[in-house]
């Protein structure tokens, strides 16, 4: 097990939202990655975000521990929601909103401010 | 890759059912892809989006597909 794997792990499990993406919010590389970073701030969502630019491995590792092979990558708890097609969808019809109440109690909005960590 | 590729990699994994591919780019590595399947029935998205990702996983595994949308609607 090696380290990255056990950091990847651990921001999944541990924070709210965890969003693996192309890319910072500051400073986005991919359409894909954007679109889901608007669909969890409209739903106001309190987003981490990880880049996965910054070392191949980091991408391998996530895709290795999730079974999803395209980024972006939505987690809330410790659960893959999907990628930018699927949280799209949900924040359209209200789903995303109802799973992150649901998940991260009615004040979620409040919850914690949009931030970046690295791994690796 | 022709986005005629990732049609029959998909009418092979979803026999009968209504797929469709479009390449959005013109590029051949941007692909739109819809599919309609009674298999998706009772399934959440992510497991919907994982069977379509296991049929073009070969495309998606040698970087032949850069950007792939889906788009899976069931029958009920």
């Amino acid at each position: 097990m090696t380290e990255l794997h056990s950091q990847i792990r651990e921001i999944i499990e541990t924070e709210d939202v965890a969003l693996f993406m192309k890319g910072t919010p500051q400073f986005v590389m991919c359409g894909n990655s954007h679109r889901a970073l608007e669909a969890l701030r409209r739903a106001g969502a309190p987003v981490t975000a990880v880049d996965i630019l910054p070392d191949p491995r980091i991408r391998e590792e996530l895709s290795a521990l999730s079974g999803w092979p395209t980024i972006p990558q939505v987690f809330v708890r410790g659960e893959l929601v999907g990628g930018a097609d699927i949280v799209e969808e949900l924040e359209a019809n209200g789903e995303l909103e109802q799973t992150l109440r649901a998940k991260l109690g009615d004040e979620y909005r409040g919850a914690g401010e949009e931030r970046v960590v690295a791994v690796a | 890759m022709a986005a005629r590729t990732l049609t029959e990699l998909l009418e092979a994994a979803f026999p009968g059912d209504e797929v469709s591919v479009e390449d959005r780019t013109g590029g051949g590595d941007h692909f739109q892809v819809t599919v309609a399947s009674a298999r998706f029935d009772d399934l959440s998205l992510v497991e919907q989006h994982r069977l379509v990702y296991d049929a073009l996983a070969t495309p998606l595994a040698d970087g032949t597909i850069h950007e792939l949308r889906i788009k899976t609607k069931g029958t009920t």
